[in-house]
């Protein structure tokens, strides 16, 4: 046990790892926020439609040459949040197929642009970690690091703000728009965050597995759960504890750090299911 | 007579399409109007109109005796989503006060004092921190009245409000809605298939069609042809 912890502070003592963690931790909890909204929308597969387009605007970025890639990335994506929301409400275009067409085409594009013009030894290895986060998360540069911390904070400030109206536009939208509240307004900020936070999610756990960041905690607290205020507290929490573990874990053993919070969070998800079902509905509020 | 609302040769539909034409009706404060027509008729159309979620082909509708349109408290009819919805009922209650909060981004406790009021008067105190989607139908429908309430103390309008309940709660639920247009002199606008309720508890229908069939006083709509071809069986009228 001792070994476990000397080994702990030996990793810990690395700026790399320390920074790995915060951003781990802030990205976690920035998706978990927004990620019970999404599910509650019916908006998942947005989320993973976006974190497609963000994959195939990195792979512009890096044929480009272009050493900062968020100044690319996060434009195309919030763009294309913009657009996805306005066909998901136009009914004359079925939003999902929309959403499958723009993902699966982002993605081939952007293998196609990798594998043909780009410099890199490695094309196979570059992608495996661009897709499933590989070490991205443990060469962070200080001005990513600060890019996120912003980002979070702006994201986590907007949320607060407009916790009740974010509530009202999820529960019932008529209604919201009925009674004089901008729907649509507070429905594209949801799509901008949306954005913001899979561009940032992408150097944690990658651009296929964003979507399990977004939807698991979420799906996990709202087993337990029945209140929104609880719902969305407890999947932060969950959130956070599965992507500290999954770090920590990743570090100690070296497996890749995306897949192992995914999978964390997995497991939360089955051990929420099956405390909901023991406990029952009803009793919990 | 104070007016709220006027339409005046409003036609509905979409898209250039007309569905109902030529409604020219009023509404004064405290009446009770259920509107009744076949499906397609265009209840729901106008409800989105009268709501201003759409606007009207042609024609206008006014407002007045200082109604504001974001002053229509508004019970839609349940969604898919809504069932499954973890959230409390002191919570959805509670969003009714949100066009009252403007900028500010939370409840301050006059709006709590509201919200409070409206689930006493509803009788669902008891249920406040209970979750939404573990309420009965009936339940559901008064959390989601006492929301609408917080909205507005002016008018009501009901989409189909009692669309899956059992009798009994039907019953309440019509009770209750005509309780407080009696008692707190709200106007009430109640969209129905419930041909029999309707004219039971309002005090005035409006029969929509191709065109508007009937407006009026209820006493005279019982004495219309189109209320006896609407129920007679061979009418075929009465099954949507």
């Amino acid at each position: 046990m001792t070994d476990f912890f000397e080994t702990l502070t030996f990793y810990f003592s690395y700026p790399f790892v320390r920074y790995a963690l915060l951003v781990g931790l802030l990205i976690a909890l920035c998706s978990s926020l927004l990620g019970v909204t999404l599910v509650l929308k019916r908006f998942s597969f947005i989320g993973d439609g976006l974190s497609h387009v963000a994959f195939g605007a990195l792979a512009i970025s890096g044929v480009l040459g272009i050493s900062n890639e968020m100044i690319v990335v996060l434009p195309i994506t919030v763009v294309s949040a913009i657009l996805l929301l306005m066909t998901g409400q136009n009914t004359k275009i079925k939003g999902d197929a929309a959403i499958a067409l723009i993902s699966v085409g982002a993605l081939a594009i952007g293998y196609l642009l990798l594998s043909t013009f780009s410099s890199s030894a490695n094309i196979s290895g570059d992608v495996c970690s661009t897709l499933f986060g590989g070490t991205s998360i443990l060469t962070l540069s200080s001005v990513d690091v600060w890019i996120c911390i912003i980002m979070s904070i702006l994201v986590i400030g907007a949320f607060l703000l407009l916790y009740n109206k974010i509530f009202s536009v999820t529960f019932d939208e008529t209604f919201a728009c009925a009674t004089g509240t901008r729907a649509s307004v507070y429905n594209l900020i949801i799509a901008v965050i949306t954005a913001i936070i899979i561009v940032l999610a992408m150097n944690l756990v990658g651009s296929l597995l964003i979507s399990a960041l977004i939807i698991c905690p979420a799906l996990s607290a709202m087993r337990i759960f029945g209140s929104f205020r609880r719902v969305i507290i407890s999947s932060a929490v969950i959130s956070l504890v599965c992507a500290f573990t999954g770090i920590i874990i990743a570090v100690l053993t070296g497996a890749p750090v995306g897949p192992t919070i995914v999978a964390a969070n997995i497991a939360v998800f089955v051990i929420s299911c099956i405390v909901g079902k023991i406990c029952g509905r009803k009793r919990l509020i | 007579m104070c007016t709220q609302l006027t339409c005046e040769n409003v036609s509905l539909g979409y898209e250039g399409n007309v569905i109902t034409k030529n409604l020219n009706f009023s509404i004064n404060r405290g009446d009770y109007l259920c509107v009744v027509g076949e499906n397609g008729s265009g209840k729901s159309t106008l409800i989105k109109t009268l709501l201003q979620l759409k606007s009207p082909i042609s024609g206008k509708i006014k407002f007045g005796d200082g109604l504001l349109q974001r002053e229509i408290g508004y019970l839609p009819q349940q969604t898919e989503l809504q069932k499954d919805f973890p959230a409390s009922a002191m919570e959805i209650v509670l969003s009714g006060c949100l066009s009252r909060c403007g900028m500010r981004p939370f409840y301050n406790r006059k709006e709590k004092i509201i919200a409070h009021n409206n689930m006493k008067k509803l009788g669902i105190c008891n249920l406040k921190n209970k979750c939404y989607r573990n309420l009965s139908g009936g339940q559901q429908q008064r959390v989601l009245l006492a929301r609408a309430l917080c909205a507005t103390q002016k008018m009501l309008l009901l989409d189909e409000p009692v669309t899956g309940l059992d009798p009994r709660a039907s019953l309440e639920m019509y009770e209750l809605v005509a309780k407080m247009g009696r008692e707190d002199g709200i106007t009430i606008i109640m969209v129905s298939h419930d041909i029999s309720a309707a004219v039971k508890y309002a005090s005035h229908i409006l029969h929509l069609g191709q065109e508007q069939l009937f407006f009026g006083k209820k006493e005279n709509y019982l004495k219309s042809d189109i209320y006896r071809a609407f129920m007679s069986p061979s009418g075929g009228y009465e099954n949507d």
